[in-house]
């Protein structure tokens, strides 16, 4: 295996672009390192992208969201006040994966990039409506967060490509967004079942909703009929209801070690109502 | 074989080491820094008893890299205590037996340390969720949690 | 005359609570565990394992191996003895595979070399041709006509003839006749019951260091329960003499039971004699959990009768225990530990051990009792339910006290049952009011606990201070146990005490630190080592004073005149006798060796509040409080801990612990991430009642306390946990969705 550390975006690109073999980009390491443990993925070249200038840093973008360098780790997205206050689903849902130890080290871009059904901060990020910046020998482009992986451990990225950046988009005026997770445990499990909402109310009822799905398909699941669902409504009992059946019936899981396809299926219309209540109440928040 | 030159801080101290880009900054700790106080017990984040800090910023050993450390400022458990004084936290968990076996003892303690720094006055709630990531099998970590909020106490009154 | 320093009131000592001699090395970071050592030209060794349940091994090339740079050598079966059987047979069979790969996880070959990762790249380089066989890993399936045979001819003579040759060991025990008993029941309930295999999860995974030269003379390091043990199994692993290994006990970072064994040691003393040079072998985190010792997994069959006032009529318990690839599962222990809290007139209880395609159990904590309780302490829960019967008064009502006959034979010497029972109803827990969504659950266990051959030696140094040298490894304190109980009988300072972890060749034989023996066995021969030196001490006081030595007695650390008779001597402190010991006769040590039989046994009760997400089946325990009768408590602190740390295992067991095998009978979860052991904030304090009912073999009337603390466990927060969701929870783990599987059926049905 052979570790470089280049000092710019150009260089690694070059780097992964002329790479044989198996390449993998490093900057928590908290996925890449327990698959060269376990003997999963023995990188042949293995990219640190964390010298690269910028990479630490979460920035206002111009057009008020946010800007999150890729070695952005949990750890430090959860001590930014404003970036807590705009988007407390994206950074609890970040939060939530692994120990202290691992905050302190995992990012949300390689969170994005490992490719799991599990991933916490996916959906979340995709209810947000983040954009990941996709950098490659043939230059920059904005994808989509939930156009990056396409099946499990499988991203859209081709040979050469790295995302260089993640971006929120600005939170705006009666937004709220959560996420929420079953696992069996209180802390250190993977997800059995994820889901992201994002909300815009103006009074009560609801203008803009997003729900997104973890671990219930391949892919995380992005709900588009819990717009329809909830729109022009306020978050009574019958619309939380009509959310949880949507979030049932957009669930194509597996059986597996952490949970059945009933078990996932029937936790993920809980887990809807209940994040989308904290989102409501987050979104009816911001205009007190 | 081709090993990376790496310079770096331990307990600081300047040290340099070789290593293969494969090792783990625990591998590099343990086998060629002689500092077997961190430990593997799982080498998959999931346990804690690597536990060291990287500039302040509490991690596991075993998900980082020997060739990271380049130019870091490393914290372990064979630094926690200022010469012949312990730290309260060592203190308290002798007199609390807020350890049996001691394996996950120097983890907690990097880990404990790191939060008391940062949050003087947990609650009971935050201090089990702080020591998620630290497994500790004998304990059932009562112990553990009453030495930890006693010490915070003592260091309150104390500054 | 012997001196006799029993007690049990009185003590100066005994009954504090100091801090532990190894505390400053364990909180500093040099206590040196099973992977901290180190040695000039040391090689680091991997293990090849079968990534199959079941197979045949047709071939095994190392060739690629052997031709890599920095490895210095291979071992497989063929570098090991030839010829061992019975249960030493057994170990070689399960560190080396012969013919064939019993387990996922089975080492079938090893290798050394100048680096970890150049050892762990030769491993991967080994190619093993296997011709897959039918695999079986449930205890049930692996009983049933025409399940693939693990091994041919492995059953003894207690397996009744005509059962499948996977059972290889057959219990039964009993006394009355319990259909007549049934009768007399105004309530039988019959229940099933089924327990996952789970594992110790000591945080410290299995390493040692080991040298072997041509010559047949060895040094082992290593992190054991029991060294003398090791040093006996590896000599005939590796067909060398026993004296010539001399083998030394690191601190242990956990074992629960796990550690009574040998799974790697041979391994790196074959690599050491072929390289001829010292090997470091360290098991990963994934071989820990493929190939230790987890515990056997249960399917159980439970029947109590009871009559309306609470009375216990007659109970009758199946059990059958699966523990891997090679006989040994506990079965006997379960079937003993299930009724033995109750005084019964008519109880029957047979116990099946059953081989299957899975690693080779091992103890741990009290192995074989908390599925018991699970069982037959759910049977009672619901027993008491139905008949509206408190569960406290209803279990005093048929408790087991002193001279009641045991569901197992004997009769019942001092117990403790009782007084924790009253302990537990007098609890403020007992009466505290519940939440809406909480339920409680009470359960009671017991342990037999053990004595077990045991040598001690302690010397006097000139100034007077102690070292104590015993032979079982310090697993959770027992050297501020030890120190305490040289401190009581010499009558000097416990900080004047030290306690050594002796290696084999300093003492004679200990056997392994298990069946809770430490305090109570090494406690009993360190008192006898200490009664030993002083009445050394007083013989050399005696000789000073010209007077006969019975006229001279020991007293707060000196030698004092037994009377006027005697005659007026000033009192001789321990360090003047010591000062001049040389000139007087020598050294003064004492020592001790024998196999103590007085091990008292130990019941607990347990009290346990859970409450239960209805909604995604998600259980939290919410508050618990362990009572259990320790005899007496050494050193407090640490047997609370021993309290705590029993409660907390039992609580991973109870609710999310597993071991989970694919239809390919592979281990599917042999990691701390899906193994799911009870983290920090899953847990709530765990509130302790030491109940001290002296036991009479034991010169201060202690009793173990390590192992009765998980045998309630299981079943009290089964019964909580019942309580809360409003339906019986049969089988373990309660995870959520067999908790939401049970309320949809309840509805249904």
């Amino acid at each position: 295996m052979k570790y470089y550390k280049p000092a710019t975006f150009e260089e690694a690109v070059a780097l992964a672009a002329g790479a044989d073999g198996v390449t993998r980009i490093l900057a928590g390491g908290t996925d890449v390192l327990v698959q060269l443990r376990s003997d999963i993925v023995t990188p042949d070249t293995l990219i640190d992208i964390k010298a690269i200038p910028g990479t630490h840093d979460i920035t206002r973008t111009g057009a008020g969201g946010w800007r999150l360098g890729v070695a952005v780790t949990g750890a430090e997205m959860s001590e930014h006040a404003e970036l807590v206050r705009d988007w407390p689903g994206v950074v609890e849902a970040m939060d939530l994966i692994g120990s202290t130890q691992v905050q302190g080290r995992a990012t949300p871009v390689g969170n994005l990039c490992n490719a799991s059904p599990a991933a916490d901060s996916v959906p979340a990020m995709i209810a947000a409506g983040a954009v990941a910046t996709v950098t490659g020998p043939d230059g920059s482009r904005e994808v989509a967060v939930e156009e990056i992986p396409v099946s499990p451990g499988k991203t859209s990225l081709a040979k050469g490509e790295m995302i260089t950046a993640l971006t929120l988009p600005p939170r705006g005026e009666n937004g709220g967004d959560a996420y929420l997770r079953f696992i069996p445990r209180t802390e250190m499990d993977i997800a059995v079942v994820g889901c992201g909402v994002n909300l815009r109310v103006k009074g009560d009822v609801i203008t803009e909703a997003h729900m997104v799905l973890g671990a219930v398909a391949p892919t995380a699941v992005v709900v588009h009929a819990a717009a329809d669902a909830l729109v022009g409504r306020t978050l009574d009992d019958d619309a939380l209801q009509a959310l949880a059946d949507l979030a049932e019936a957009s669930c194509n899981p597996i059986d597996d070690k952490r949970g059945t396809i009933k078990f996932r299926t029937h936790t993920a219309g809980v887990l809807a109502r209940r994040a989308a209540q904290i989102a409501y109440t987050r979104a009816k928040g911001d205009q007190a | 074989m081709s090993k990376t030159h790496v310079t770096t801080k331990v307990n600081g101290d300047e040290v340099e080491f070789l290593c293969d880009p494969r090792e783990t900054l625990l591998d590099v700790l343990r086998d060629r820094l002689n500092l077997t106080g961190a430990k593997e017990g799982c080498g998959t984040g999931d346990c804690g008893a690597c536990s060291v800090t990287v500039d302040g910023r509490l991690v596991c050993s075993c998900l980082m890299l020997g060739v990271e450390a380049e130019g870091k400022e490393i914290g372990t458990v064979e630094g926690i205590a200022t010469g012949e004084e312990l730290h309260p936290l060592q203190r308290k968990f002798i007199e609390y037996a807020a350890l049996q076996c001691g394996i996950c003892t120097p983890g907690i303690l990097v880990a404990t340390k790191a939060l008391l720094e940062r949050t003087p006055d947990p609650t009971e709630e935050q201090v089990r969720y702080w020591l998620a990531g630290n497994l500790c099998r004998c304990t059932g970590y009562d112990k553990i949690i009453r030495a930890v909020m006693d010490t915070a106490a003592e260091m309150r009154e104390a500054s | 005359m012997a001196l006799d320093s029993s007690k049990t009131t009185g003590f100066k000592y005994v009954g504090t609570r100091p801090d532990r001699p190894d505390g400053l090395d364990k909180v500093t970071g040099r206590a040196k565990f099973g992977a901290d050592a180190y040695a000039p030209g040391m090689l680091h060794a991997a293990i090849k394992r079968s990534p199959h349940a079941h197979a045949r091994i047709v071939k095994i090339d190392t060739s690629k191996a052997e031709a890599m740079e920095g490895v210095k050598a291979v071992v497989t079966r063929a570098d090991f003895a030839t010829g061992i059987e019975g249960e030493f047979g057994n170990i070689l069979e399960n560190v080396m595979a012969g013919e064939k790969a019993l387990y996922d996880g089975h080492a079938v070959a090893a290798v050394a070399a100048t680096s970890a990762l150049i050892a762990r790249d030769a491993v991967k380089a080994i190619e093993v041709e296997y011709e897959i066989l039918p695999h079986v890993t449930d205890v049930d399936a692996a009983m049933q006509a025409g399940a693939p045979v693990i091994r041919e001819g492995a059953a003894d003579s207690s397996v009744p003839e005509g059962l499948h040759p996977n059972i290889v060991r057959y219990y039964e025990s009993g006394h009355g006749d319990v259909e007549a008993g049934f009768a007399e029941a105004d309530l039988v309930i019959e229940d099933h019951f089924l327990t996952e295999a789970t594992h110790q999860g000591y945080i410290e995974p299995h390493a040692c260091l080991g040298t072997l030269g041509t010559d047949g003379k060895g040094e082992l390091w290593c992190c054991t329960q029991g060294h003398w043990y090791v040093q006996k199994v590896c000599a005939a692993l590796l067909d060398v003499e026993t004296s010539q290994l001399r083998v030394t006990a690191s601190e242990i970072g956990g074992g629960f039971g796990g550690k009574t064994t040998v799974f790697i040691e041979p391994v790196a003393l074959a690599l050491s004699r072929k390289a001829n040079r010292p090997v470091k072998l360290v098991m990963t985190r994934a071989e820990v959990f493929k190939a230790s010792g987890p515990t056997s997994s249960t399917s159980m069959d439970v029947r109590i009768g009871m009559k309306k006032d609470g009375t216990i009529t007659a109970a009758q318990g199946t059990f059958r225990l699966q523990g891997g690839a090679f006989p040994g599962a506990p079965c006997e222990m379960t079937a003993m530990c299930a009724f033995a809290p109750y005084d019964l007139k008519h109880v029957h209880q047979v116990g099946y051990d059953v081989m299957t395609n899975r690693p080779k159990q091992a103890a741990y904590r009290a192995p074989g009792s908390p599925m018991a309780a699970f069982a037959v302490e759910s049977v009672i829960d619901e027993l008491c339910n139905k008949l509206g019967l408190d569960p406290i008064d209803t279990r005093l009502k048929n408790a087991s006290r002193e001279g009641t006959r045991a569901s197992f034979g004997p009769k019942w010497p001092r117990i403790g049952l009782v007084e924790t029972l009253e302990a537990a109803k007098a609890h403020p827990h007992y009466s505290a009011p519940l939440k809406p969504g909480q339920g409680r659950g009470i359960s009671c266990g017991f342990w037999f606990n053990h004595g077990g051959e045991t040598a001690v030696s302690l010397a006097l140094s000139e100034d007077g201070s102690a070292q104590v040298a015993v032979g079982t490894p310090d697993i959770g304190g027992s050297r501020a146990s030890m120190a305490l109980m040289a401190a009581e009988v010499l009558g000097i300072p416990y900080e004047d005490i030290r306690v050594t972890i002796a290696d084999t060749a300093t003492l004679g034989y200990n056997e392994i630190s298990h069946g809770s023996r430490v305090t109570y066995a090494s406690g009993l021969a360190t008192i006898k080592a200490a009664e030993d030196a002083v009445q050394k001490l007083c013989a050399r006081a005696a000789a000073k004073w010209g007077i006969p030595e019975d006229a001279v007695y020991w007293e707060d650390g000196y030698a004092k005149p037994s009377g006027p008779n005697a005659g007026e001597f000033e009192p001789l402190h321990i360090g003047d006798i010591t000062a001049t010991m040389g000139a007087t006769g020598g050294p003064i040590c004492g020592h001790f060796e024998a196999t103590p039989e007085g091990a008292g046994v130990s019941f607990a009760t347990h009290i346990v509040d859970a409450e239960v997400d209805p909604e995604t089946g998600k259980t939290s325990v919410v508050r618990y409080t362990v009572v259990q009768d320790a005899g007496k408590a050494v050193h407090p602190t640490y047997v609370e801990g021993q309290f705590q740390g029993g409660a907390a295992q039992g609580i991973g067991w109870a609710l999310n612990e597993e071991y989970i095998y694919g239809e390919d009978g592979r281990l599917q979860n042999a990691g701390f991430l899906d193994y799911r052991i009870p983290v920090a904030s899953d847990l709530p304090m765990i509130d302790t009642v030491i109940v001290e009912v002296p036991n009479p073999g034991h010169p201060f009337g202690v009793r173990g306390v390590g192992e009765t603390s998980i045998c309630p466990p299981l079943a009290a927060i089964a019964n909580a946990v019942s309580a809360a969701a409003g339906v019986r929870m049969r089988q373990l783990p309660m995870r959520p969705s067999r908790i939401l599987e049970a309320l949809e059926s309840a509805v249904d049905g």
